[in-house]
């Protein structure tokens, strides 16, 4: 039987009373304990914990990785790191800083500029980390130091890598340099990844790659002692070194691109069709980067900023031109696309007009090139044919196909700072201009001029859809990262782009015949550099209007007249039947496309295909007639109230 | 006769933990880096915290009573779910993603387990008889057994303490008491071995955490010598150089304490505890008053575990306790445990300010 008991609620209360002040008691007792160790911690040893804390601590000092190699495509090192010596001071660990530095001034050469930024890094730093004074000392004065330095507490010499382009200015705008982590750097960057480190990628593949050239720091943990001196290594991780990569540029032939361009400003991309590596990345002029590896100093800054020249400007990934007559074998493709036939035939009096207007587009030739046909009018570079498709076509479609092959959108490269460009749009005219669409703004974007815009590196891109009858791949400059632990070359995977042109191969090989000619015909505008090759090349010639001068330019006369001629600009690619070379080259202020422009990309082709190097002179063929589509200066403005002609090229 | 608040807040406890979130607030900002972004998360936290006790604070001891086992059933439900979704993923899981926010299920056991406890204590006289006690046991080590498998240490800890803290005070014979802790004892190396190697390691590393200075030793050794270097009056606020050169690992959450005690020295320290003993003395307070074995039972199991927990923390930094993984209440930063925390004290709250209407 179950016994049953009652709640006796006085005898609960009294057990619970009873427990409760039992645990009262305890609680007491163990907040004792607390304050009796508090007591001995911070009043019964409180020296040998300030001690501990203040002296004998464990620091922990960050090891700088290796960073990794940048190689052209046959193993060409393009930056590389060596040895140099930085004078640095521990400014807790020195008896006076600026006696110490006085002292350091009758060794060592000391700029202003030096002590500067070396107080400058005292304000920042805590006193214990190691500060760079000087860098890259010379041999001389590291034996200077070396002498003298057990009367030169706190300071210490160090041995840094030092990134060095031993190309010199060769692809700068492609490889990019390192420089020290500025101020406005340390905003951006996780500092613990950078700890140890002093330079990061600023410019090109150096800033792209920043995160897998720079590598892992790894650490010592050390025990040091009351003066600060180390006293035991403790623990200690390996670094990590940043991984090297292979570039698809190659840098003879970017050698040859440059050459070929010599004083002139431009831009040459060449890219390898069928994979997207871009062999060639040219922007002139160029300048040296490793002026800039520990800081340019302002004077030399500013005469490479100020240069009318603009060498600091990416021609080739951020440089904006109107496309000209390049783009005319894309509309051919449109035009085809849409269903209009190949061999329909437009009258070309010499000028165009639209219905129910007067005013007159020209074209480039004022007596007119008559009855033409696709074929014809991409040879001759029939300004009325195109005018005559872009009205046919309307701007939605014209804006539709060019988007379509690359053009105004990134075409994803491995760099950063790459422009967009521009294919106008109604749409895109209301929300920036604020103004309506003029009839007369579709006819001229039919000859590549009015608002288009376009970087030759989406020249190059958007040409290797036709050089692959079809498909385009995203332009790479990396080819490979290799590992440095396992000596592993990973290719990188081409990425095709993901743009949907015109599908129909029979509409390829129509325009790439007329292109063909445009370089072999007996009337193709750059037919001198056709006559005596050795190979097929399919190209085309163009012109880019340049109107006026920046309004912040200054002007001077011995510029301005070559300042104003028109941009040159030739796109190819080649051999004709199974394409290994696309390329686009734009020539600054170089007048026709196939006299300035062509030239350069036939030296750069016949070096990528043949191995054959630049000859000084590849003979003159007798001219007929101006080889360019162009349509000069004044002729197009009139009648398009709200279209404004003054056009600043690359350099805006 | 103690006034009855409208809003059901006890002033004394509500002082008491305003000043704890008060300081907290300084403590983080110090301690994470002088970033406010921290400290005005904390006070969304501490805010919601607070909504959250008051609210509770106006649910009924009777109703809480009600829902007890079943709170204590939903909580276990999600700590298999928890456990099953961890032996799937093979790892130590502990949270439980609810979409929306992701939710510890070992946070509701807090409160459920004294709550139940009492519950079953307040179903039956007392003391308790053997049965009780084993069905007590029972509600105890399964939760427990649950959250040690996630594994997490600390949050066990706890929720083992805040049930042997109600069936003690339940009034558990002191013979069986002695009887148990000798089988304990016996069976503690059985334990010992069941232990995570790094548990393990915590726990002779208490002994002597020169041993092994940069490993098992490290947080042990750096804390102390925050806590002892503050000295009497502290390096001062913002000036703690072991807290600001990071010599101090995760001392926004655990090892803040030794933050506070560096920055503010043993003055501070003092008064610090001064504020916690206040607040575990007027829960204690509550308990005494309270005249029905489930609300004295309860009220008791919070103030002292929340007693517990103070006495855990602090003893971790202070290098006496091995590191579990247990916060400061109310200052170190993190959400959940603040929200469980200011759950147990709304319902300290209502067990005070309802009793006028309970009392027979």
């Amino acid at each position: 039987m179950p016994q049953i008991r009652i709640k006796d609620y006085a005898s609960e209360a009294r057990i619970f009373h009873a427990r409760l002040f039992i645990l009262t008691i305890v609680i007491l007792i163990l907040v004792s304990l607390l304050l009796g160790r508090l007591v001995y911690l911070q009043i019964g040893y409180y020296d040998h914990y300030a001690t501990l804390s203040q002296k004998n601590r464990i620091s922990i000092l960050p090891i700088t990785p290796v960073r990794g190699l940048i190689l052209d495509r046959s193993g060409a090192v393009l930056a590389q790191n060596f040895l140099a010596y930085t004078l640095e001071i521990v400014p807790d660990q020195a008896d006076d800083v600026s006696a110490l530095l006085q002292e350091l001034g009758k060794l060592i050469q000391l700029t202003p500029k030096d002590l500067k930024r070396f107080a400058h890094l005292r304000k920042q730093r805590p006193g214990f980390e190691s500060l760079p004074l000087r860098h890259r000392l010379s041999e001389l004065e590291a034996a200077r130091f070396a002498v003298n330095r057990h009367r030169l507490r706190g300071a210490d010499l160090r041995a840094h890598l030092q990134r060095h382009y031993p190309m010199g200015s060769l692809g700068v705008h492609l490889v990019g340099y390192v420089g020290r982590i500025s101020d406005s750097d340390l905003k951006r960057i996780d500092r613990a990844v950078y700890r140890g480190m002093n330079y990061l990628g600023k410019l090109g593949v150096e800033a792209s790659y920043e995160d897998i050239l720079r590598g892992r720091a790894g650490y010592e943990q050390i025990e040091t002692n009351a003066h600060g001196r180390r006293v035991r290594l403790l623990d200690r991780r390996k670094p990590h070194a940043g991984k090297n990569l292979y570039l698809n540029v190659d840098a003879r032939l970017q050698a040859v691109a440059e050459q070929a361009l010599g004083a002139r400003r431009g831009a040459v991309v060449a890219m390898d069709p069928k994979t997207g590596g871009v062999l060639t990345f040219a922007s002139t002029p160029t300048y040296d980067p490793n002026p800039f590896v520990n800081g340019i100093d302002e004077a030399s800054y500013s005469l490479l900023r100020e240069s009318p020249d603009k060498p600091l400007i990416n021609r080739a990934l951020a440089g904006r031109y109107a496309p000209g007559s390049t783009i005319k074998g894309f509309l051919g493709l449109a035009a085809l696309e849409s269903g209009r036939k190949a061999s329909k035939r437009t009258f070309c009096p010499g000028y165009f007009t639209l219905r129910h207007s007067r005013h007159r587009y020209r074209c480039w030739r004022k007596s007119g090139h008559g009855s033409v046909d696709l074929q014809r009018a991409i040879v001759e570079s029939c300004d009325v044919y195109f005018y005559d498709l872009a009205a046919e076509l309307g701007v939605n479609k014209l804006y539709e196909f060019l988007t379509g092959f690359g053009f105004g959108r990134y075409t994803g490269i491995d760099l950063d700072g790459e422009k967009s460009g521009l294919i106008p749009s109604p749409e895109w005219k209301r929300r920036v201009h604020k103004q309506p669409w003029y009839p007369g703004e579709t006819v001229i974007t039919g000859i590549g001029q009015g608002y288009t815009l376009v970087t030759p590196l989406q020249l190059a891109h958007s040409l290797s859809f036709i050089a692959n009858r079809g498909f385009g791949m995203q332009p790479r400059i990396v080819y490979a990262i290799e590992d440095r632990a396992d000596k592993l070359i990973k290719p990188l995977k081409p990425t095709p782009s993901d743009l949907n042109p015109v599908k129909n191969k029979q509409y390829y090989e129509v325009v790439i015949k007329a292109m063909t000619d445009v370089v072999h015909g007996p009337a193709g505008t750059a037919r001198r550099i056709g006559y005596n090759a050795k190979y097929r090349i399919a190209g085309k010639t163009g012109t880019s209007q340049v109107i006026g001068i920046k309004q912040d330019e200054v002007y001077i006369e011995k510029n301005i007249a070559e300042r104003h001629r028109d941009h040159a600009l030739f796109i190819a690619f080649a051999p004709v039947e199974d394409p290994r070379i696309a390329i686009a080259v734009i020539v600054e202020n170089g007048g026709h496309g196939g006299s300035t422009a062509a030239p350069i990309a036939r030296k750069v082709m016949d070096f990528y295909l043949q191995k054959i190097l630049p000859q000084k002179t590849l003979g003159v063929i007798p001219s007929a007639t101006p080889a360019v589509a162009k349509v000069k200066k004044g002729r197009l403005g009139r009648g398009l109230s709200g279209h404004k002609r003054q056009r600043s090229h690359a350099q805006n | 006769m103690p006034r009855t608040d409208a809003l059901h807040i006890d002033w004394p406890l509500m002082i008491g933990l305003l000043a704890l979130s008060f300081v907290s607030l300084f403590v983080l900002y110090s301690a994470g880096g002088e970033d406010m972004g921290v400290v005005i998360r904390q006070v969304l936290r501490i805010t919601m915290a607070f909504v959250v006790m008051i609210v509770v604070a106006q649910v009924a001891p009777a109703s809480l009573m009600r829902w007890s086992p079943y709170l204590f059933i939903v909580g276990m439900i999600l700590l298999l779910a928890v456990w099953g979704v961890g032996v799937i993923g093979k790892g130590a899981q502990r949270w439980l993603n609810l979409g929306l926010f992701q939710f510890q299920p070992a946070e509701i056991m807090k409160l459920a387990v004294p709550m139940t406890l009492a519950w079953l204590f307040a179903k039956h006289p007392l003391p308790p008889n053997l049965k009780v006690l084993s069905l007590a046991a029972l509600l105890l080590g399964f939760p427990v057994a649950l959250v040690l498998k996630q594994p997490d240490l600390g949050t066990a800890l706890m929720i083992a303490a805040s049930g042997l803290v109600v069936i003690f005070l339940a009034g558990m014979r002191w013979q069986l008491m002695g009887l148990l802790t000798l089988a304990s004892a016996a069976i503690a190396p059985l334990v010992w071995s069941h232990l995570h190697a790094y548990q393990q390691r915590r726990i002779t590393t208490l002994f002597n955490p020169w041993a092994d200075p940069l490993g098992s030793g490290y947080h042990t050794i750096q804390s102390t010598i925050a806590v002892g270097s503050g000295g009497i009056f502290g390096k001062g606020w913002l000036n703690g150089s072991q807290s600001q050169l990071e010599f101090i690992p995760e001392r926004s959450t655990d090892f803040i304490f030794a933050v506070f005690a560096e920055e503010f020295g043993f003055v501070g320290v003092s008064i610090l505890l001064a504020v916690y003993v206040f607040i575990v003395v007027r829960g204690i307070y509550i308990a005494y008053c309270a005249k029905e074995s489930y609300t004295r039972l309860l009220a008791g199991g919070f103030a002292l575990t929340f007693f517990f927990y103070v006495f855990v923390n602090i003893g971790m930094v202070s290098g006496v306790l091995p590191i579990v993984g247990v916060p400061l209440p109310l200052i170190s930063y993190g959400g959940t445990s603040m929200v469980t925390l200011m759950a147990a004290f709304g319902i300290l709250m209502s067990i005070h300010t309802h009793r006028k209407f309970l009392s027979r």
